[in-house]
């Protein structure tokens, strides 16, 4: 079992919080949208990736567990 | 082979649907109006018995998703996933299956769709009908543009005919929904969500239609030529359909054939028929052209040098980038600019964006600002650094692939009319910038929402 990375796109308004809380895996477009590095995250990132999903404003960041579409 | 003597009474004097013959969905087809149930009975004959009663729809339903799976029929809405395997997978879902017939067809340069419903509709209505029995559902909704009064008015009458002759082991109810023209209302989600009440505009998945769609229900939904060509599977069975086609794809498509030729209009190929021979059926070239835009708006242009020899099935068209999606064939002529005609399109294609992704809403219109200045010769030096970048920022960061079909079209007008572009971008117009659009551009048939505000630079 391991994390992915995903975001909502219609979801996601740009506030920009998830890159500030997980620079390792999260930059920002030209636009302020976040590009994302899906592959399977680190497990000493799996901990930061899920305080990034609970502070997005519109909660559009999610962390998937492989094989399994409940979102975390 | 039930039909085989209902056929040769065909009002086709060419033999319409004899085995392993073209025409196939366009048998008997009446030159105006729509064919009636009497006569589509004539030219197809009558739905075959595949089960006995009712108790066995189950076993049915199976016999016929594996006559779909030895046919190899792939769907004809743009995408080509193999019917079988998405039958499987909404029957195997738990809960009671619908199906949606999607005749949305909101590609500009398609007529496949409508015409095939305008004219006849009993295929549709047989296969959507069929579609139901495979997945065990009650119940269909056929799914046509509003702007296709035409296909409208014929599938309503097709209906009114069935109900005066019910067929007794049929109990699918089939209704109508009108649904928007818009670029992007046909997309899947769209659609569902449409019918959910909603606007037709796409959602974020999962959950994936065939796992819970309309209603949380599973839902196949399959493009209504994919439904006509099950019409005739369900007759003549997977060896029929497999005389005409290639291995990987058999059978007929419908395809919609436009630009300089004598008879634009509706044409049913064989799968790897060559380009020259539709082409020779559309009564052949009236002038001559700079390239071929395959797919559709989110297909890939090919350009005139490379178009020898080249031959209508996906198989072959990979070679060249490109894919046959939704069946358009569309020349582009001498007398247009390529250059002038991508950069309509690109705008075009931006304001199609349903404007709920930044990255689709910022990164279309960037494309299209982008493209505009090097049509007019005013784009700064690294524009085309620029557009490769826009590329890669808007692929595959939509909910839909509205922005990836959108950047595969623009990409490949960019690679196929390369030394038009880079004339442009060093001299700006040219004389056949002004000349009027060839490709063409629907206006909004309603006041679309607001694209979205969100966004720290919006």
């Amino acid at each position: 079992m391991s994390e992915r990375l995903r975001v909502n796109p219609i979801a996601c308004e740009a506030h920009g919080m998830c890159a500030e809380l997980l620079p390792e895996r999260i930059t920002l477009d030209e636009w302020g949208y976040p590009l994302i590095d899906g592959r399977p995250l680190e497990p000493r990132l799996v901990q930061n990736a899920l305080r990034a999903a609970q502070a997005c404003p519109t909660f559009a960041l999610l962390v998937e567990r492989d094989g399994d579409n409940r979102r975390r | 082979m039930s039909s085989s003597s209902a056929v040769t009474e065909a009002p086709d004097p060419r033999g319409g649907a004899l085995p392993g013959t073209l025409p196939r969905l366009l048998a008997g087809i009446p030159p105006e109006g729509a064919m009636s149930l009497e006569e589509h009975l004539a030219v197809h004959g009558p739905l075959p018995e595949l089960g006995g009663g009712r108790r066995r729809d189950r076993d049915e339903g199976a016999r016929l998703v594996e006559e779909i799976e030895r046919a190899g029929l792939l769907g004809h809405g743009g995408a080509a996933f193999p019917t079988a395997r998405k039958m499987r997978a909404v029957a195997a879902a738990r809960g009671r299956a619908i199906v949606v017939a999607n005749g949305a067809e909101g590609e500009p340069a398609s007529r496949k769709d409508r015409t095939l419903m305008a004219s006849l509709p009993h295929l549709v209505l047989d296969g959507a009908s069929l579609a139901a029995t495979a997945v065990g559902a009650s119940e269909a909704i056929v799914c046509v543009c509003g702007s296709a009064p035409a296909s409208l008015q014929a599938l309503n009458g097709a209906l009114e005919e069935r109900e005066l002759r019910p067929d007794p082991r049929r109990s699918t109810s089939i209704r109508l929904a009108e649904v928007p023209g818009d670029y992007v209302a046909g997309e899947e989600s769209a659609l569902l969500k449409h019918l959910a009440g909603g606007a037709a505009t796409p959602t974020f998945r999962p959950p994936m239609p065939y796992e819970q769609g309309l209603r949380r229900r599973p839902t196949l939904i399959q493009n209504v030529e994919t439904l006509a060509h099950i019409a005739l599977i369900a007759r003549h069975g997977a060896a029929w359909f497999r005389r005409l086609g290639t291995a990987s794809e058999p059978g007929s498509a419908l395809v919609t054939l436009s630009g300089p030729v004598a008879h634009p209009g509706v044409y049913e190929i064989e799968h790897g028929a060559s380009l020259s021979s539709l082409i020779e059926a559309g009564g052949g070239a009236t002038a001559g052209f700079r390239g071929a835009l395959l797919g559709g708006y989110g297909g890939s242009w090919i350009a005139a040098e490379r178009l020898h020899g080249v031959a209508l099935s996906n198989e072959h068209l990979a070679a060249h980038g490109a894919s046959l999606g939704a069946g358009v064939v569309l020349l582009l002529s001498d007398e247009a600019c390529p250059v002038a005609e991508t950069a309509r399109v690109a705008r075009w294609l931006a304001l199609q964006s349903a404007g709920q992704c930044g990255p689709c809403v910022h990164g279309l219109d960037s494309l299209a600002a982008t493209l505009a200045q090097i049509a007019t010769g005013s784009a700064p030096a690294k524009a085309g650094a620029r557009i490769e970048r826009l590329a890669a920022l808007v692929s595959r960061r939509g909910a839909c692939g509205h922005p990836d079909g959108a950047v595969s079209l623009l990409l490949s007008a960019l690679e196929s009319f390369s030394v038009e572009f880079a004339d442009h971008a060093r001299h700006g117009a040219c004389e056949r910038c002004a000349s009027p659009s060839e490709l063409p551009l629907p206006r909004r048939s309603q006041a679309k929402a607001e694209p979205s505000t969100r966004g720290p630079f919006a």
